[in-house]
């Protein structure tokens, strides 16, 4: 009993704690770091689980750090919302540590040790900014997030240091912005308390102050998000990462700013501020149209896999961003879900894409020849994810976009329906090809001895195991769609 | 870049070296007395920390990398700097073990048989003492990775040897 109360506490201080442990692990033996870490974040995931099961039955748990009471204190909130980010939260990086031995041991044996250590303490931040209920908390944990995540992109291949580069100024760029706006509205409340701000800030809803402060926080996310005219920093960052950075960063790191977003303008301010008294959903409406299109249309003229799979991220930031600014319940319930979906189906493409750049040593497009003959599992895995991503019905891609474009229809929006509609057909194209490239392209230089040995080269096990599985969740999502709408984000959906 | 490794391997001035050595005692006990100020008055972890790391880089600059090596390695480094955070959250944790919730110090009062207001006032002395470690030690290693760029001097002489052979 007393250790489930202590569960909010536990699931951000167990991978902190066991990241600190990590480098003196690896100085007496570096082949433990990696048990450690599954240990730390199976943890995790576990009492992640159990918040969640907690908050379904009970409703919101609020944890007071150091006993003291909220306005001054720090508290940690979970309710619906958050309950569903941190579940996905540790078991994406849970699903990622168990995929993760094979990959860094052929990418960057030497730097073994510290890699893990990095990566504990990314999970950490992110399981910090979905869990806490103070705006500067947000912020501290945002920083190691993101000081975190620009460490795990430099230690990529060449090139990656300038992307993480590049990546460090935008994103302290956001998270200034970010912390201008949580300093505004401090100047005027004198709070940091979520709850506390939206009880006192409806008297100073026109308050000029309260209006730049709410823009700060805005563009500081959308920064950080990748929306598109700002993701100029996403595709050479997550292309150049190591193949298990990526894979744990890309699918989380724009989805928590989502979560940002959705709580800063829904739990901080009202849905009414958020969209009566500012063009805001004009705006992310617009430019969210504007990422699906850019983000399509520059997928298609990639011809380096990893990278494609970037733009196709920048195009999802569209939907989840279009999502929430059409304002009605429909559209923001596909938007969560799509959050959901989004964090699994882009999981599963940067996995098989380790998966390629482990077997052929580099990630384009037409190291896929062949690779239906030679590795039939890790295709049939990438076609239940690709066809997911298009958005065919059994997958769960389906069922989120479904919400959005009915959202959009509610909201009479076509040119969102239209933006949508043109996203899946690009991705039909994108996954096509691939799949082509895979089933007739067995490479031009007579490599096609018939019967010739080293046929199968399927990937290891450790990799293989999670790309499978996700591929399985994603149909599991799709059938149980409903429970999780009805029983999670039916709850976290704002009354408009 | 042969001279530079020379450099941070070994430095021979008499002057520089003795100044720096009737200096460094001084500059790390008054670190000691920020630290120990942190949770009453001006002063803090952070900030002693900072001055203690100061006085191993003065170290460094001033004996070279041999000499220093000797006082605070890399391993000890990374060592200091994750018991240091591991005694901040350890401290939490051991509040957490006592009934309370995390970083709950007034709880520590159960075993170091003092009152409420002391036993909080000595939780946060400890967790200043662990930023304080922490600080020093990732202070100090910041500095060694960047003048020595990543590599230990004497490797890296090793390897000028092996590549002009």
């Amino acid at each position: 009993m007393m250790l489930t109360d202590q569960a909010p506490a536990l699931i951000v201080v167990i991978p902190l704690m066991c990241a600190l442990l990590t480098p003196i692990i690896g100085l007496v033996k570096k082949e433990l770091c990696h048990i450690w870490v599954l240990f730390a974040l199976a943890l995790s995931t576990a009492f992640a689980v159990s918040v969640l099961l907690a908050v379904i039955s009970h409703g919101p748990v609020h944890y007071y750090m150091g006993g003291w009471m909220p306005p001054w204190g720090i508290e940690y909130v979970i309710d619906h919302l958050n309950a569903l980010m941190l579940v996905l939260v540790t078991g994406t990086a849970l699903v990622v540590a168990f995929y993760s031995p094979k990959s860094i041991e052929r990418e960057l044996p030497d730097k073994l040790t510290y890699f893990y250590t990095v990566f504990l303490l990314q999970v950490t931040g992110f399981l910090g900014i979905v869990i806490t209920g103070d705006v500067f908390n947000l912020y501290v944990f945002l920083e190691v997030a993101s000081l975190a995540g620009y460490a795990l992109i430099a230690a990529g291949e060449e090139g990656a240091p300038l992307a993480s580069f590049r990546y460090l100024i935008l994103g302290t760029i956001g998270a200034c912005f970010y912390l201008i706006g949580a300093g505004y509205l401090y100047i005027v409340t004198g709070s940091l308390n979520m709850a506390d701000l939206a009880a006192a800030l409806p008297e100073l809803y026109h308050s000029k102050v309260i209006l730049v402060a709410f823009a700060f926080f805005m563009v500081g996310i959308a920064l950080k998000m990748a929306l598109f005219p700002l993701h100029m920093w996403l595709p050479d960052a997550y292309t150049k990462a190591p193949s298990v950075a990526s894979a744990l960063i890309a699918p989380l790191m724009t989805k928590i700013a989502v979560y940002i977003m959705l709580r800063i303008m829904f739990t901080v301010f009202r849905p009414s501020f958020s969209f009566e008294i500012l063009p805001v959903s004009t705006i992310m409406v617009v430019t969210g149209i504007a990422a699906i299109l850019v983000g399509a249309v520059m997928a298609l003229a990639q011809i380096d896999f990893k990278r494609m799979l970037c733009y196709i991220i920048v195009a999802e930031v569209g939907y989840m961003v279009g999502g929430i600014g059409l304002a009605n319940e429909t559209a923001i319930k596909g938007a969560i879900l799509h959050v959901l979906n989004d964090v699994v189906m882009t999981l599963g493409l940067f996995a098989v894409a380790g998966i390629i750049t482990y077997v052929k040593k580099s990630h384009n497009l037409s190291d896929f020849q062949g690779a239906f003959k030679k590795m039939p599992f890790t295709m049939a895995a990438f076609t239940v994810i690709g066809l997911s991503v298009i958005g065919v019905p059994p997958t769960c891609g389906f069922f989120s976009k479904w919400y959005l474009i009915q959202g959009s229809v509610i909201a009479g929006n076509w040119y969102f329906v239209a933006a949508l509609l043109f996203s899946s057909l690009i991705n039909i194209v994108l996954f096509f090809r691939i799949l082509e490239i895979g089933y007739y392209d067995q490479g031009d230089h007579g490599n096609q001895e018939k019967g010739a040995g080293r046929k199968f080269t399927e990937a290891p096990v450790s990799m293989l195991v999670p790309a499978l599985f996700i591929a399985v969740l994603i149909i599991l999502i799709g059938f149980y769609n409903q429970p999780i709408i009805l029983g999670i984000i039916q709850h976290s959906v704002p009354t408009l | 870049m042969n001279g530079f490794a020379e450099m941070i391997i070994k430095t021979e001035d008499i002057i520089v070296k003795t100044i720096a050595r009737i200096l460094i005692p001084f500059i790390q006990l008054f670190s000691l007395y920020v630290i120990m100020h942190g949770h009453y008055s001006p002063g803090g972890g952070f900030q002693g920390g900072v001055i203690m790391g100061a006085s191993l880089v003065l170290l460094f600059l001033t004996h070279g990398y041999e000499e220093s090596k000797e006082r605070m390695s890399e391993k000890a480094a990374i060592l200091f700097s994750s018991t240091g955070v591991l005694i901040y959250s350890g401290i939490g944790l051991l509040c957490l073990l006592l009934l309370g919730n995390y970083l709950d110090y007034g709880r520590l009062s159960l075993i170091l048989n003092v009152d409420l207001a002391h036993a909080r006032s000595l939780g946060i002395l400890g967790v200043e003492i662990g930023v304080g470690f922490a600080v020093m030690a990732v202070m100090f290693s910041i500095f060694l990775d960047i003048s020595t760029g990543g590599i230990e001097p004497g490797e890296e002489k090793k390897n000028e040897k092996a590549s002009t052979r």
